[in-house]
């Protein structure tokens, strides 16, 4: 009986361990950037920028040319990338405590400008490399290092939508916010970081994907849990969805 | 028939794999592989309810599964 390979790691994902705690899903985020990357035919001339965070190995893992960025700069230096080099293909990849705290004016300003890049932005509501300390988009309640009584939002505030802030800004072409807990929602993941990278490749504009993604270690909870997290807490605090499409708007 | 490989020694034990599989034969083996983590597993006696979904391996934070699937098409063509 004959069989087909269905599924297999990307070629451009090296083929290394991670040094990720198990259950995290940096590294389901990593293979759909990849799988992206061969689809458009781009790995050649690609440059990634990665910031500061447990991201901060992605030139370990993803084999195309990378620039680190300081702490939250990666849209900054993202820009200076694609301004120097306008035939490269320009993405840069960070964490919730990277750019919605130290780089919140640099993914601000980058969107407002319309930069012809790519960011792609996983949100586990924690910070998670320097030790679970809280983050802008740690939830209310939520328990972390700097919050031990958990998040107040008379003293701390509430969570900041970032994919919501991102789509009100002018040059923003594609704007989503989706989460790898399920299947049907990894497809969703994988159609919004194709048309994210879409909208680069045709000179749209700039595109966001946020990605919420779990933090098993800083949760203090077990791998299936955290996934449950997803659904039951996070997904009703920061709903899944387009915010905008620049390509629809047009049609319509 | 539809199979599963899980690389051992890249399996972290976080189990996502086994709560993403409909047919529910991706089980938690009682083996350590070299880091310490208690593997994932998909016993031989199960493998030919593997329907080749790939949910297992999409859900793998480690990318550790690869999948094969039968071709269906030909499968018939040949009866």
């Amino acid at each position: 009986m004959q069989e087909q390979l269905v599924f297999k790691r990307p070629d451009v994902l090296a083929d290394v361990p991670t040094h990720y705690c198990p259950g995290c899903q940096h590294g389901v985020v990593h293979r759909i950037v990849a799988e992206c990357l061969e689809e458009f035919g781009v790995v050649e001339k690609t440059i990634a920028v990665s910031a500061i965070g447990c991201s901060v190995f992605l030139y370990n893992y993803i084999l195309v040319d990378t620039v680190e960025a300081p702490h939250g700069r990666a849209p900054a230096v993202a820009t200076g990338v694609k301004r120097a080099r306008k035939d490269a293909f320009v993405f840069a990849y960070q964490g919730d405590g990277d750019l919605a705290s130290i780089g919140l004016a640099e993914i601000m300003h980058a969107a407002n400008r319309g930069e012809r890049i790519s960011v792609i932005f996983v949100n586990n509501t924690v910070y998670g490399m320097t030790g679970g300390q809280m983050a802008p988009t740690t939830m209310i309640g939520q328990k972390t290092t700097t919050c031990p009584g958990g998040r107040c939002l008379e003293r701390e505030g509430g969570p900041m939508h970032m994919a919501e802030i991102i789509a009100t800004l002018g040059g923003v072409a594609y704007c989503a916010r989706t989460a790898v807990n399920t299947m049907k929602n990894m497809a969703q993941t994988k159609r919004a970081i194709r048309r994210a990278f879409a909208t680069q490749i045709n000179d749209e504009g700039f595109g966001f994907v946020e990605i919420l993604a779990t933090c098993p270690t800083n949760w203090k909870l077990s791998s299936v849990a955290s996934n449950e997290r997803i659904g039951k807490e996070m997904i009703p605090e920061f709903p899944l969805g387009v915010f905008k499409d620049a390509a629809k708007e047009d049609e319509s | 028939m539809s199979r599963i490989v899980i690389d051992e020694q890249r399996c972290k034990g976080c189990l996502l794999c086994v709560e993403a599989c409909p047919k529910s034969i991706v089980v938690a083996s009682t083996r350590f592989n070299a880091k310490g983590y208690k593997v994932a597993e998909l016993p031989e006696t199960d493998m030919d309810k593997c329907t080749g979904c790939a949910s297992c391996a999409q859900m793998c934070p480690d990318v550790a599964i690869t999948v094969w699937r039968t071709a269906k098409s030909k499968a018939k063509e040949n009866e």
